[in-house]
This record gives structure tokens, C-alpha cells and sequence, in this order.
């Protein structure tokens, strides 16, 4: 069940500086009380957006100047800490597409690519370059060109590279694994059958 | 002879099904845990799609984050986490799911539970919607924390799409001082190593330091491997290992225990196996460690100062200075002497028997200083029924901290139990995240389970050896 193929992404960005932002300060846990996902947009980064009392706290995401933005830049580490797949479903009902940072928490890095969020890194120099080119000009659109293995940006080509398995995934649309996993149901049963008895069955 | 190994290798080969298209493997997931957050949804999207748990006995649930500790009088006040719990029922009952429920004496934190009753075993692949999963590897099991869309390939294949990681050895030589515990270690190895020196890696714990741990304390070390980016970490399984599983309840029984201990001493790594990298450390030269920023890997020993700005890597400085922002902290300053307000004692960290019965040891005749609001939460009812019954509830409570029910509780605060505005909390728990506790503006500095009995009674951080006349000489 072959889905979208994904290899390139267009659209304004915005740079959420900084390093090892986690999944909680991407979806705090008092909004993971839900049993869909639905609605989680809202709830992306709100701690840094919004002040006790509700109001905005100027966070760069509710800045117009970026207001539609689509790949969301950040540093090193992007999206370490909990499993929560709310963080890159949160990022995905917002309406990103793509996240270039430095790296990636695992964890996020494997969620957000069975949700077909194409997650690129690229180099501490080219991360800078990029947040200054889109501050200059938010306006500015970025390439995100997963097959060719470059983020590019007016006048900026930059190096952007992501696991082969992810970037395979993406360009033969085979993000989301289950079907696949599905095809290989029998062969799951002869190696639960060598493995023997499940623990859960005792 | 066949190639040496590590365990991690062996077990990866055991439970590989197949190569998928991408070039990842379908792996096999022996057992999978499931609580009330993170598999709703996954249970929608096999509804959605006219799906089937494939192999229900092999998936086993409790709950655990949002269970208020204060009472567990049903409905709970919270409407979202009731309906959260509901569901779990739910779900459970219509797909054939075995549920440590609220009622049961096995209910706790999932990574509590897995190994209480046995269910986590070495050579074992577990996974569960949560990142603390690496928990269980101090058995000799692979064990991974994924997201919902993997909880649902669990519950539809038995199997996940995963590509095999490298590993790292952490050697950690020697013996540790007194008043160092296994928190201390592992956040030594986060500070030393970076909360990112683990992408792409398993860590294999080993030498003199894990040698000596119990298990305990090498699932506080397996625990928090996360926090420094690696995806599980792992201690070989040894006799410390099969005696604290014999003769648990879903642990194997007469001769198919003889059997599995055979099996699971040949899964150990191979002496001469080589290893992706390998990484030194000396126990004697790990102090007690605090945290003092906003993550895991921005920690110091108790006896050092908090950073500067200026005094910071140039490419860390940024970092530096959210760190302080937040935690409003004077730079330069000692780290002892920071007043707390809160002290949590708990969470799949360090809620374990033996993190309260060291803290009792030093909480007995003293009391949690005025101000200072200090809440006992044993990760599961086990715990909780096994320090009642050794009258360490009573050392607590005597104390002035508040006695609770099981549960991930202060953690990360999806319960009741919450800091307020910027109180700062001493806290036994793994993430120093802002916001972590429940409040956009508190304040978590992480540290032992002594050391939080230390600042419980102090009303500040400071060094648990002073406080509690503890000789800082290696005992020879």
C-alpha cells in the first residue's frame, strides 16, 4: 500500500532557535489527556507561546511575519526526550512539513517519518545561514529537496542529509511501515513460534 | 567458532523477521507494554483501519501517568484522565488484553510492573509507548520507548520497523565512593558524554561499578540512558540478575527456569567482541551530581558552582544562559544553598524499595524542613506494600512527606500533583525539562534519592555527606 511519495517540500519558514528543545516543551503533558489526536495543533509549543494567564508571549510562531510558515527550523537534538508522537502530530495539524536542524531525538525522528514529516539535517553553519536568510526575508521560500539531498534557499544551497531508511521511506512512499509489516505477518509467526511462549502468557 | 558478539547483537539477529524495502528490519517484539497515554490512539487508528491485536497474551497493560496519588476514588476529578482510563479498559477487555488495574496489587509505573512480575526478561525485546522503556534493559533485554504509530504496528504485527543501532560500552571501573549512588553514575555518564552522545547508539553498561549494583540500581541507570540520547541501554545478564527474577510470577518455573538461565547466560556479549566504541569511566572519581539547567546533561557535582555564561563554550553559551534564565540561578554562585520548595520523591527513576529504605536510613528522626513540601510516591502498590511492611511509611510520614498511592505522579505531572508558579523541586526523578513538573515556570533540580532527603530536611541543596555525617573516603 504504497502512500504519497515525498521529495520535496516547498514553503516559508521559521526558525524556533535553539538546542535540545524536547517533546515536552513541544506538547506539554497536560495535553497528551486526550485519546485522539485531533486538536493537538493547538497545543504546539504553547507554554513558550503563552503566558500563565493565556495571553501571547510574542513566541516567533505566533509572529505575522511567519504566519503560514511550513518547515520549522531548529538546532541540535530537535525533539529529545519523551516518546510523545503528540510532538510531531502536534507539528503536522499545525501545518509543517518539514523540520531542518542540526539532529534529531530518535524517538521524534522515527514518529515524525511514519507521519511523513520529513525531518533533514544539516550543519551548524548551515542551520545558522538559514534562520538569517529567513529572518531577512520571511517571505523567502525553501526547497526542502529530499531526494537530492539539499535545502535550498534564494541564494543558499545547503547540504541536508537524513538516514538512507528515511529518505527511502519518504521518496517511495513507504513512510508509514504497517502495511508492509502486515505483508510479513506469516513469517512473524514462525519467528514467534522459534522464540517460544509469550512471557505475557505465563 | 562463530563470531563474538554483543548481546545486543545477538538479541537483534534472534528477533530479526525480515529486511523491509527501506532497508530497516521488522523486529520482533517479544513483550509489549502498554498504558493509558500513549495507546488510545493506537487502538483508534487498528479500529480505523478494521485491524486485529495479533498476538494480545504478549501485550501486557497498567496505568500509570494520569492516576491521581491522593485518592483513587473513581470518576476522577480530572474529566480527561478518566476518560483516559476508561478507554484503557476498554480496550483491554475487547481485544483480550491482560490490565493491572487500579484494583490489582500489580498496578505501578510500566516499568516497575515489568519486572516485579517477571515479565522482563533478558534477551527479551520489549517495547512501550514511552521513552523510559530503556528501564528494562538492566536485565539483559533490548528494550525501546516508541511513539503511538509504533504501538500500533506492536499491536497489529507483533513487530516494529527499526534500523539496528551501534553500541557503546560504558565501562565504569572500580567502586563508588559513599554517598554515590546509581543516579549519581548515570548522570555523571549524561554530563560526561552530552545529551546527545548517544544518538545512533545502545549503551551496554559493564564493569566493576555495574558488577556490584543490584538490580535496582541498574534499572536507575538503564532508566535514564534516554536522557543522553541513546535509545536503550543495556547491563548482561548475571547471577544478580536470575535471582532477582526466580521465582516471580510470570518467570519461568523448575526445569524451563534451569533452561532459561543457560540460554540467558549465553546471550551475554562475548568477551572479544568488538564494540562500535567504547567509553571509560572511574566510579571513584563520580561525585554526587545535581542538576542545575533545563536538561539532563547540564549537571554538576554538589561541591561545584553554577556556570557562567562567559565561562561557557562558545557554542554552549546560548543554551547557558536559557538555563539560568529559567532556573534564576545565580551564576558563579555554589549550587548548595538554593532554596527549595518541593521535594519529590518517586517515578520509574528511583521508586523503587531500595531508594526509600537508603533514604529512611537518614530520614529517621529528622524532619522535612518548614516551608518545604515533600511528597513520597512509591513507583507501583509493591513498593508501596513492601515499605509499609518494613515501616518505612512511617519514616517518611514521621518526617513531615506525604504518603501516596502508585503512580508516575510529580514526574510529569499529567496528575494532580503539580509544582506551582517557579517553586524550585528537589526531585529523584529524570527530566529537568522546563515545564516538566507542571508549572511553565518551575524549577526541577534532579538528584539522588538521599541527596533529595537531604534537601527535604535542609530546605536547600546541599551535600547529603555533610548533612548526614557520611565519611567521603572510599571504604577499602
Amino acid at each position: 500500500m504504497a502512500l504519497k511519495q515525498i521529495r520535496e517540500l516547498r514553503g516559508r519558514g521559521v526558525p524556533v532557535t535553539g538546542d535540545d528543545i524536547d517533546t515536552d516543551r513541544i506538547v506539554p503533558a497536560r495535553y497528551l489527556k486526550c485519546v485522539t489526536f485531533d486538536g493537538l495543533g493547538e497545543t504546539l509549543f504553547y507554554d513558550e507561546r503563552h503566558g500563565e494567564d493565556g495571553t501571547l508571549k510574542g513566541h516567533v510562531l505566533d509572529d505575522p511575519r511567519f504566519a503560514g510558515a511550513s518547515i520549522l527550523i531548529s538546532g541540535s537534538n530537535f525533539g529529545c526526550g519523551s516518546s510523545r508522537e503528540h510532538a510531531p502530530q502536534a507539528l503536522v495539524r499545525a501545518g509543517f512539513t518539514a523540520v531542518v536542524a542540526e539532529s534529531f531525538g530518535e524517538i521524534f525522528f522515527g514518529n515524525a517519518t511514519t507521519l511523513g514529516l520529513a525531518c533533514v539535517s544539516v550543519s551548524p553553519d548551515a542551520r545558522r545561514a538559514l534562520t538569517q536568510a529567513v529572518r531577512d526575508d520571511p517571505q523567502l521560500e525553501i526547497v526542502v529537496d529530499v531526494a537530492g539531498g539539499q535545502v535550498r534557499a534564494g541564494a543558499l544551497t545547503l547540504d541536508a542529509s537524513m538516514p538512507e531508511s528515511a529518505r527511502e521511506a519518504l521518496l517511495a512512499g513507504y513512510w508509514d511501515p504497517l502495511g508492509e509489516l502486515l505483508e510479513g505477518v506469516g513469517e512473524v509467526r514462525e519467528v514467534a513460534e522459534r522464540l517460544g511462549h509469550a512471557v505475557g502468557s505465563a | 567458532m562463530s563470531e563474538a558478539r554483543s548481546l545486543y547483537q545477538k538479541v537483534w539477529r534472534e528477533h530479526a523477521v525480515r529486511t523491509l524495502r527501506n532497508g530497516q528490519t521488522q523486529l520482533f517484539i517479544d513483550t509489549h507494554l502498554i498504558h493509558e497515554v500513549t495507546s488510545p490512539q493506537a487502538f483508534g487508528m487498528l479500529r480505523d483501519r478494521g485491524l486485529k491485536v495479533l498476538m494480545p497474551e504478549r501485550t501486557i497493560a497498567t496505568v500509570d501517568h494520569i492516576v491521581p496519588t491522593h485518592t483513587r476514588v473513581e470518576p476522577f476529578e480530572d474529566p480527561l484522565a478518566d476518560e483516559m482510563i476508561r478507554e484503557l479498559r476498554r480496550n483491554c477487555t475487547e481485544n483480550g488484553i491482560r490490565f493491572f488495574d487500579l484494583d490489582s496489587a500489580n498496578q505501578g509505573i510500566v516499568h516497575m510492573v515489568g519486572p516485579e512480575q517477571g515479565i522482563t526478561q533478558p534477551g527479551t525485546t520489549i517495547a512501550c509507548g514511552d521513552s523510559h522503556t530503556s528501564t528494562h534493559g538492566a536485565f539483559g533485554a533490548i528494550a525501546f520507548g516508541i511513539g503511538t504509530s509504533q504501538v500500533r504496528d506492536v499491536l497489529a504485527t507483533q513487530t516494529m520497523a527499526m534500523s539496528e543501532l551501534k553500541v557503546r560500552r560504558i565501562e565504569v571501573t572500580g567502586r563508588l565512593r559513599p554517598g554515590v549512588y546509581a543516579k549519581d553514575v548515570i548522570l555523571h555518564i549524561i554530563r560526561t558524554l552530552g545529551v546527545k552522545g548517544g544518538l545512533g547508539y545502545a549503551y551496554e553498561y559493564g564493569g566493576e561499578v555495574f558488577d556490584r549494583m543490584n538490580m535496582e540500581e541498574r534499572m536507575t541507570v538503564c532508566n535514564m540512558s534516554i536522557e543522553g540520547g541513546a535509545r536503550c541501554g543495556y547491563v548482561n545478564p548475571d547471577d544478580t540478575t536470575f535471582s532477582y527474577l526466580e521465582g516471580r510470577p510470570f518467570a519461568p518455573q523448575g526445569a524451563a527456569w534451569d533452561e532459561a538461565v543457560s540460554r540467558w547466560r549465553a546471550l551475554a556479549s562475548d568477551p572479544d567482541c568488538r564494540y562500535d566504541d567504547v567509553v571509560t569511566l572511574r566510579g571513584e572519581d563520580i561525585p554526587p551530581t545535581v542538576t542545575w539547567g533545563i536538561n539532563p546533561g547540564q549537571a554538576i557535582s554538589i561541591e561545584q558552582t553554577v556556570p557562567t555564561v562567559e565561562g561557557a563554550a562558545e557554542g554552549e553559551r546560548e543554551a547557558v544562559a536559557e538555563a539560568l534564565a529559567h532556573m534564576k540561578l545565580t551564576p558563579g554562585a555554589p549550587i548548595q544553598g538554593t532554596r527549595i520548595d518541593v521535594a519529590f520523591f518517586g517515578s520509574c527513576t528511583n521508586g523503587r524499595v531500595s531508594d526509600f529504605v537508603e533514604a529512611a536510613r537518614y530520614l529517621e528522626g529528622r524532619r522535612v524542613h518548614a516551608g518545604v513540601k515533600a511528597i513520597a510516591v512509591p513507583g507501583s502498590q509493591h513498593v508501596k506494600a513492601e515499605c509499609e511492611r518494613r515501616g518505612i511509611d512511617k519514616v517518611f510520614k514521621a518526617a513531615g512527606f506525604e504518603w501516596r498511592d502508585a503512580g508516575c505522579s510529580m514526574c510529569l505531572a499529567m496528575n494532580p500533583d503539580k509544582l506551582v508558579g517557579d517553586q524550585l523541586c528537589a526531585s529523584t526523578s529524570n527530566r529537568n525539562f522546563k515545564g516538566r513538573q507542571g508549572s511553565p515556570t518551575g524549577r526541577t533540580v534532579l538528584m539522588s534519592p538521599v541527596m533529595v532527603a537531604a534537601a527535604a530536611v535542609t530546605g536547600e541543596v546541599t551535600d547529603a555527606r555533610e548533612v548526614f555525617g557520611v565519611t567521603r573516603e572510599a571504604v577499602a
